[in-house]
């Protein structure tokens, strides 16, 4: 493995690896200098299981918005699914369904849009924006119609399900009182880590994911290449919706409960971590691991604000927002300077 | 006839609205033989080929390989019957690399077995002496290396009928001869090659057979040694030869007043490297030299199209500052750029509004021209220009490559400027409209219109200019004036066969 | 100039076929439920004003803020390619600073209400100018460039209110927000009015809608004529931020009160839709302002049609998305493409295609 790894090193960095490299970089910097400068929290190991206990949802949903963004469309429905889906299962858990079906009704409700939208969009040709701000209003407004009250699941498997945490003694740390809590991480994440695993396999080595890179860099030249650029952007918003369905679920282990506002603006959380990863919203440059470390940079940015004492409700958007006008314009720099160097 | 016929296309027919693109056109590739599809722009080569590889569905007619009947339904369909086309513009994927660009959208497992497909696309590319990793990003690699990977591709497929479409445009002679030879190679394999190019000399190089199209209809079908190279081009454009001579024979190239117009010492921009540069009033000079010698480049700096990084300028005189393009439209130059789709017209809108932009521009914004006063306009340059258009309101993009000259052409008349640069003002457009604008660059230094000319046809600007400024790599190397002013001597100057 | 008045009307009706069919349809729908849907009465406002009601009235009004932000963002749309999704952060920024204005003086008069204004504008079109320049000069995308502000717009807008939701009361705020005293008519449709009239002599008399078009169209070639194609791109941004001001203070002055979470919430993708059933195309370029604009006041006499049948604000979005699509569906080039073979192919079965696309 290590000898295929240095073969690589020949070529120099795509622009892809380039953007993930200094994403992870940063998140690398970012999380040791709160270590150090804020300490803390940030020592435990449990503040980075927290981290991804909370975000599983969108880390899965990102990968899904990756793989869409990558070849060249966007998908703003993805928060509204996840909604949907939390809320969906939750009222069917409540009335007395089974565990199984209830993780079927997540994934056939993300397959449903995925299906729909990308139907719409690959072989209606209606713009991918109008098309999955439809889904997305869709999806808002069942969830609302099926309940505006928030749900708590009441359902015995689930809830044994729910409670099955991973923990790790090694990783814990000792509370106040004196004892020892393990480091915990939720089932979410584990499905959350093999979601980011497979979309990687996915664009990496598999025929459907290289074609939606072809496709998202020139569609024209994926056309003339003989790629079915129809099927293949159908299959990137299916497989955005299933993942958004997933996402669903594992929001509702985490919370126990539907609530209609429950996924507010995932989507453009989604967005920032894919674009904080390296993804380019003019399609075929992006990588999911990126987006993955996209994700945890943007907690991180939140929880360092939080931890260093800007309190004020405001601060966590504003240090966001200023942290994607960094990323954005450092990938507007660094490729322009790219673009210059190869044209002499 | 003896030979075994690879492919027969038999009374092809195109009809695009309004037009009949092909007509009953009949092409016969036989296997081991370059076979080189002739014909002026809008004759009908691209369309034929485009209904050969899928891109356009035939209206009538049959295409036939190695006598089977087949119908072709995608360019996919096509690469998958052993069609496969490396086009003129690259149609690779850049963000991919090239062992992807080898091997994506063809057929196989879902599962892509990368290591292999590099060891496979390396010995392949070691065997074609194509000078590129496997690993290397497509977009890193130059154009030819690029067009290369295209053909190794196709090679790849076992296809049997290989279309370079203007393989060579953007080549320099090495990588050109680079590429003959590895046509060659193929041809002894057994593939067919059907080559379009531009380049006669190429094509008396390389080509065994020749099938020449016009106006959507066959010409006919030579052998490449019976046909002389001048009857060629009789055939392509339908034309006597004493006819082609028509205009230099008539219109005496006046010499031009002794008062220069503009005037650039040392100028130079992020792609050009500095050069001098000037030009009386109401003389027509031209920049010669083969594609990518930077003869675009120096006009795009003179006009400030690119970043100007240095020299100075004077115009009628007086020192200018010509940064950008607003600044030499002040000072009465215009500019008809090279690629007419990327930054001519602006297609979805209309004739008369694409005819006034420029003069609109100058005018500022505050200024806006009534709609009373731009239809004025644009119907009398609709008329003086002979443009054929439906309406002035037709948007531009519906027009043909001639037309839609024409009307980038008027736009630049209507700002009445002293000094106007055409690159490549006849490229992709018919005969009869080449010789207008010729006859019109020649009548407006007539009236004192300082005019620079560049065209690759170095036939005319020898016929329309009165001093050529030959280019190679980037610099000037020669300036033929006088005498001078002959092919043999321009394209010695070009080679670098100058004393 | 008559004769091409009405030669323009009818290419333009090409672009505006499905907004004015949607309302055509809304308007039939109304009338069947309901025949008094559109009866417009006079009644009499806590202020004792005579004023026009209905919901004919409701629905011009209502969609206020929608059709001033519409306009603002075809332009963007035209210039760029692209939407600025940060028009309804923005829009509460402006509202913000207006109301913080206001109750910096000691009183409210009609100066510090245009003060006020002027202020907000001002802060827009600095906001604007932020999109603007990572769009022009940065070459950022519009969504990806406006996502900055969309993230933390809001949060702005709270920082700027000092963490409450201050309210002014001044009946020259309630004015503007709704009816001045003598005036049946609502204030913000005299404003969109206004507006439109504005933009309408902004193109009569410069050239902006030329220059628009080209560089939308065509940045390269726009940019070798001569036009400054960043500047034409920043403007577009600018001229928007004074839309979302003209729109965040009508915003707050219907309330009374600026609530940074609120105010003209989801606004941004209404706008962009509003934009695109207008018959633009979201790719850029050729653009029609009356486009957008009557797809402001289809979404909007969609939503007052909604309420109407007694769905709740909250699921009203799951109808309008399932409207949407069939809009959208039935405007597809390739539906059009389809429809029109079958319908040269067997008029009799045009009726079905038209269903089964919705259905889709």
């Amino acid at each position: 493995m290590r000898k295929l790894s240095l073969l690589k090193r020949k070529e120099p960095l795509s622009d892809t690896q380039l953007l993930m490299t200094i994403t992870i970089g940063i998140f690398f910097v970012m999380y040791i200098l709160a270590m150090i400068l804020l300490g803390g929290g940030f020592l435990h190991a449990q503040q980075l299981f927290d981290m991804l206990n909370d975000n599983a949802s969108l880390i899965i949903v990102s990968c899904g918005l990756t793989i869409v963004m990558i070849g060249g469309g966007i998908d703003i429905s993805v928060g509204a699914v996840t909604s949907l889906t939390v809320m969906s299962c939750a009222l069917y858990l409540n009335s007395g369904g089974s565990l199984i079906a209830s993780m079927l009704i997540a994934i056939g409700i993300g397959l449903a849009f995925g299906l729909v939208q990308g139907f719409l969009i690959s072989y209606l040709e209606i713009q991918p924006f109008i098309v999955t701000l439809a889904g997305m209003f869709f999806a808002r407004g069942m969830t609302t119609i099926l309940s505006v009250n928030p749900q708590k699941a009441n359902h015995k498997a689930f809830a044994a399900l729910r409670e099955k945490k991973i923990k790790i003694d090694a990783l814990g740390y000792r509370a106040k009182n004196g004892n020892l809590v393990p480091g915990t991480i939720e089932i979410g994440v584990v499905v959350a880590i093999v979601c980011v695993i497979l979309v990687f396999l996915l664009l990496k080595n598999i025929r459907l994911g290289r074609n939606i890179y072809a496709m998202g860099g020139n569609q024209q030249s994926a056309l003339m290449l003989g790629i079915n650029v129809k099927r293949t952007r159908f299959m990137s918003y299916l497989i955005s919706g299933l993942l958004s369905g997933v996402a669903g679920y594992v929001f509702l282990m985490h919370t126990g409960a539907g609530n209609a506002t429950n996924a507010a603006g995932m989507e453009m959380n989604a967005i920032a971590s894919a674009i904080i990863g390296g993804t380019l919203l003019t399609g075929g440059v992006g990588n999911v691991i990126g987006t993955f470390f996209g994700t945890l940079s943007l907690t991180t940015i939140k929880k360092i604000v939080v931890s260093s004492g800007l309190n004020a409700p405001w601060w966590q958007s504003i240090t966001t927002g200023g942290m994607l006008c960094f990323f954005i314009l450092l990938q507007s720099v660094v490729l322009g300077r790219r673009a210059k160097k190869k044209k002499t | 006839m003896q030979e075994e016929c690879l492919l027969t296309m038999r009374r092809i027919d195109k009809r695009f609205p309004g037009v009949l693109a092909l007509n009953g056109v009949d092409f016969t590739l036989r296997a081991g033989e370059i076979h080189a599809l002739m014909g002026e722009n809008g004759a009908g080569k691209s369309t034929l080929i485009k209904v050969l590889t899928g891109v356009y569905q035939m209206d009538g007619g049959e295409i036939r390989v190695e006598g089977e009947r087949i119908a072709i339904h995608s360019p996919q369909d096509a690469q998958n019957k052993g069609i496969s086309t490396v086009y003129q513009e690259i149609t690779l994927c850049p963000n991919l690399t090239v062992a992807e660009n080898m091997f994506i959208g063809r057929d196989g497992g879902a599962w892509v077995r990368q290591r292999e497909l590099e060891r496979r696309a390396d010995a392949l590319l070691t065997r074609l002496g194509i000078p590129a990793r496997s690993t290397q990003l497509l977009g890193s690699c130059s154009l030819a290396v690029q067009q290369m990977v295209a053909i190794a591709r196709a090679v790849d497929m076992k296809c049997k009928v290989l279309i370079l479409d203007e393989p060579t445009s953007s080549l320099d002679e090495k990588e050109v001869q680079r590429l003959f030879d590895l046509m060659r190679d193929l041809k002894s394999r057994g593939v067919g090659i059907i080559f379009v190019t531009h380049f006669l000399d190429q094509v008396y190089e390389v080509s065994d057979r020749i099938t020449v199209l016009r106006n959507g209809e066959l010409v006919g079908e030579y052998l490449t040694e019976e046909l002389p190279q001048l009857q060629l081009v009789s055939k392509m454009i339908g034309k006597e030869l004493e006819e082609l001579s028509y205009l230099g024979e008539t219109e005496e190239k006046k010499t031009a007043s002794a008062e220069t117009f503009y005037e650039a010492e040392g100028l130079s921009s992020s792609d050009a490297l500095p050069f001098d540069f000037s030009i009386r009033k109401g003389e027509v000079n031209g920049f010669t030299g083969l594609l990518g010698s930077g003869r675009s480049e120096s006009v795009r700096a003179i006009f400030g199209a690119d970043k100007v990084t240095g020299g100075t300028v004077r115009v009628n005189g007086k020192p200018a500052k010509i940064l950008r393009p607003i600044d030499a439209m002040k000072h009465g130059i215009g500019y008809l750029a090279e690629d007419r789709k990327r930054d001519g017209i602006i297609a979805e809108l209309s004739v008369r509004e694409n005819i006034i932009l420029a003069l609109q521009v100058m005018n500022g914004m505050f200024r806006p021209i009534s709609r009373s006063e731009s239809e004025a306009f644009a119907d009398e340059y609709i008329k003086v220009l002979n443009i054929k258009t439906a309406s002035r309101e037709t948007p531009v993009g519906s027009l043909s490559g001639g037309n839609q000259q024409k009307v980038i052409l008027a736009r630049w008349l209507l700002t009445h400027p002293d000094y106007l640069i055409l690159d490549e003002p006849t490229r992709g457009i018919d005969v009869g409209t080449k010789l207008e604008i010729q006859k019109l660059v020649l009548k407006l230094a007539e009236e004192g219109v300082s005019v620079t000319f560049i065209s690759s046809e170095v036939e005319e600007m020898l016929r329309t200019c009165s001093r050529l400024i030959v280019m190679r790599d980037r610099h000037v190397v020669g300036e033929l004036t006088g005498k001078d002013l002959n092919q043999t001597q321009v394209m010695k100057t070009i080679a670098g066969g100058e004393a | 100039m008559k004769k091409n008045g009405r030669k323009l009307s009818f290419a333009g009706l090409g672009q505006l076929t499905i907004p004015l069919i949607a309302i055509a349809l809304l308007v039939v729908f109304n009338l069947i439920r309901d025949p008094g849907f559109f009866s417009i009465g006079i009644s009499h406002n806590n202020n004792g004003n005579a004023v026009l009601s209905g919901n004919i009235i409701s629905i011009i009004n209502g969609a206020s803020e929608l059709a001033v932000l519409a306009m603002g963002m075809t332009l963007v749309t035209a210039a760029c390619g692209g939407q600025d999704i940060s028009v309804g952060a923005a829009a509460a920024i402006a509202g913000s600073v207006f109301v913080k204005v206001l109750k910096a003086g000691a009183s409210i008069t009609a100066g510090t209400v245009i003060l006020a204004f002027l202020c907000s504008c001002l802060v827009a079109m600095i906001f604007g100018m932020f999109n603007g320049t990572l769009v022009a000069v940065f070459r950022i995308q519009p969504m990806i460039a406006t996502l900055i502000l969309y993230t933390c717009g809001r949060s702005v807008a709270y920082w700027i209110n000092g963490g409450a939701t201050p309210t002014v009361s001044s009946p020259i705020v309630t004015g503007i927000g709704s009816f001045i005293p003598g005036i049946p008519i609502p204030t913000p449709v005299i404003i969109v009015a206004v507006t439109a009239i504005l933009f309408k002599l902004l193109f009569r008399f410069t050239a902006l809608g030329l220059f628009t078009q080209s560089v939308g169209i065509n940045g390269s070639a726009a940019r070798l004529n001569g036009i400054n194609e960043k500047f034409i791109k920043l403007l577009s941004f600018v001229i928007l931020g004074v839309c979302v001001s003209i729109a965040g203070c009508i915003g707050v002055s219907r309330l009374g009160l600026i609530n940074h979470e609120t105010l003209l919430i989801d606004i941004e993708m209404d706008t962009i839709l509003a934009v695109a059933i207008g018959g633009n195309n979201l790719g850029g370029g050729k653009f029609k302002l009356s486009g957008s604009i009557i797809g402001a006041y289809v979404i909007q006499m969609l939503t007052i049609t909604l309420y109407a049948m007694k769905v709740s604000s909250t699921d009203v979005k799951a109808y309008k998305a399932v409207v949407i699509i069939l809009l959208v569906v039935i405007g597809s080039p390739v539906i059009k493409e389809r429809f029109a073979g079958w319908a040269a192919r067997l008029r009799g079965r045009s009726k079905k295609v038209s269903v089964k696309g919705a259905e889709e």
